[in-house]
């Protein structure tokens, strides 16, 4: 398997009035074709700031990040993005923030109609339909953040980063939503990688969860492989004894090697 | 976008403040009625008996909006006849109304430049209003998107901004006297000075604080720059401009009556002053009114706009 993102002796630090904070130190990573990878790790470990460093939206202050061989300089839309507060543009409708983004990544080669056909398959399939001619603030959060999906996958990117994507919404909304990523990732084989802290969530959706050391300099602790048949079943799982060995290894991780001291 | 410096502790009003408690209550109390209408029009279903509001409760929603500012006006005119009693030059609001009768039932007249019906006067008011505060659009609202975009340009003109702002349009008079060598756009010429700060602050606000999620968007999409104008930055810099057109007509109406006592021509300002040359005291009593009602008008109408613009909150 090749890997499309490689992430090569990564720093990165900010600088503040106290002097530089160095929130990531010596992260290398590799994302092969196909993988669903998530970063997992207590908040302030720098999870996101990986993720964006990917997303191209900050670059580096040490160390390599490539995409399909080449260095990431700035964002793009093969590497979409999902935003943990959906963000979608509220004077525009479902259908035309999708729209939007099908039309910069496919405008050069497909006519209109083309576009539109693509834009309402991506609201079909994550059942969003109805809600096409909706304005954002008509619809629930969950809703929005389903539409969010929608926009990413319907860029169809080389790779989906999603940034505690549904960290906002309650417990029953947020299984609901996973078995319906679930469902998606299977049907487009995407490559994904998800920043969560969401335990179940990393194990239920994951090849390979990563986790990260707290900050400051934090850095990949320890990756876990999650070798269970896919599609995922959450009932059939609860009972799965590797389910319950993989959440407890990052149980133990998070709250034995990585013990936040009084947070 | 950290310089905020430019708009912090100036006019610049939130565009949330505008669709407050008061434009709220406005909306909903809209759709009671809506609902009360339908629901007497048709017999409520029995399975939404919670729609169906009763005419006496109904009734006493009315009474309850309408009754108190009835009495308020009814106190202020009550005052008004009280103090017009005293007063031998004070003209009461009987004799008040009657002068209005007679002056709104031919307000379109014409006996020369200096003796016009009412109504030329205040379409001439206005005219110059939009004509200053036009230009002031034009170039206020590109001046604050350059501001808002660009930190330099920022610290240089926040300066010059700070001292200018403050200033009574009415000192800019003279110099637009000086420049236009005649009246009527020199009082044009104060409208446009007066119009055109909140215009310039407020875009400029309302372009530094494009919410940080939006132009992230903009950047994982690669959009171009015409589309992230369009599509992001003038869409939700559009209700920041639109409070700043609001504050700009207030004051520009504020402005143009005292700049025509000034300047003199037809204008309800000039009028104002030429009734008091007359001694028509019931005059000048009917253009505050007119002032007023006129100036809440304008208000209204660009609250519309803003309400329509304002995307039912942006999360």
């Amino acid at each position: 398997m090749n890997a499309i993102v490689k992430v090569e002796n990564v720093g990165m630090s900010f600088e503040t009035k106290k002097g530089s904070f160095i929130a990531l130190q010596d992260v290398n990573l590799q994302i092969r074709t196909g993988e669903v990878v998530s970063l997992i790790g207590h908040s302030g470990c720098g999870k996101s700031t990986l993720l964006n460093l990917i997303a191209g939206l900050t670059l580096p202050t040490s160390g390599v990040m490539l995409c399909n061989g080449r260095e990431i300089a700035g964002p793009g839309p093969e590497r979409a993005v999902v935003f943990q507060n959906h963000s979608l543009l509220p004077w525009l409708t479902c259908f035309e923030n999708v729209y939007l983004a099908v039309e910069r990544v496919f405008s050069t080669k497909e006519g209109k109609d083309k576009l539109k056909a693509r834009t309402s398959e991506a609201l079909e399939m994550v059942h969003m339909t109805h809600a096409a001619h909706k304005l954002p603030h008509e619809i629930s959060g969950g809703m929005k953040q389903r539409i969010g999906i929608a926009r990413a996958f319907a860029m169809e990117p080389k790779i989906l980063l999603m940034d505690e994507p549904f960290g906002a919404l309650d417990a029953l909304t947020r299984a609901a939503l996973q078995d319906e990523l679930i469902g998606v990732m299977a049907k487009t084989g995407a490559t994904v990688v998800m920043v969560t802290h969401d335990v179940d969530e990393a194990v239920l959706l994951s090849d390979r969860v990563v986790m990260m050391t707290n900050g400051p300099a934090a850095t990949i602790g320890e990756i876990l492989e999650v070798k269970l048949e896919k599609p995922r079943n959450r009932l059939q799982l609860a009972h799965d004894p590797h389910f319950a060995e993989c959440r407890a290894a990052i149980l133990e991780f998070l709250y034995q090697k990585q013990m936040k001291k009084a947070a | 976008m950290t310089t905020a410096t430019l708009t912090s502790g100036l006019v610049a009003v939130r565009p949330e403040a505008e669709a407050g408690p008061a434009a709220r209550s406005e909306v909903t109390t809209a759709k009671e009625t809506d609902m009360a209408a339908t629901s007497a029009a048709t017999p409520a279903p029995a399975s939404a008996p919670d729609n169906s509001v009763s005419f006496g409760e109904h009734f006493s929603n009315f009474i309850r909006a309408v009754l108190p500012p009835l009495i308020g006006f009814a106190l202020v005119i009550g005052v008004w006849a009280l103090v017009a009693m005293k007063s031998a030059d004070f003209p009461g609001p009987a004799k008040t109304l009657d002068a209005a009768v007679v002056l709104f039932s031919d307000p379109f007249y014409q006996n020369g430049p200096n003796d016009q019906g009412i109504g030329w006067n205040i379409l001439s008011s206005l005219k110059r209003v939009a004509i200053g505060f036009g230009f002031a659009a034009l170039v206020g609202i590109p001046m604050g998107f350059i501001i808002g975009r660009f930190a330099f340009m920022n610290s240089m003109l926040e300066p010059i901004i700070s001292i200018l702002r403050p200033v009574s349009p009415l000192a800019w008079l003279p110099i637009g006297l000086m420049v236009f060598k005649a009246a009527d756009p020199a009082s044009t010429w104060t409208i446009f000075i007066c119009s055109i700060w909140p215009m310039i602050l407020n875009t400029a606000q309302g372009v530094q604080r494009v919410p940080q999620d939006y132009l992230n968007v903009a950047r994982v999409l690669n959009l171009s720059e015409f589309k992230v104008i369009t599509k992001i930055l003038f869409p939700s810099v559009l209700p920041y401009m639109l409070t700043g057109i609001r504050l700009s007509i207030g004051t520009a109406w504020l402005v143009i009556v005292a700049a025509e006592m000034l300047t003199g021509g037809v204008g309800i300002g000039f009028w104002v002053w030429d009734e008091w040359n007359n001694l028509k005291v019931e005059h000048i009593i009917i253009a505050i009114f007119v002032i007023g009602i006129v100036g809440l008008l304008l208000e209204q109408f660009l609250l519309l706009i803003a309400r329509r613009f304002s995307y039912g909150g942006n999360t």
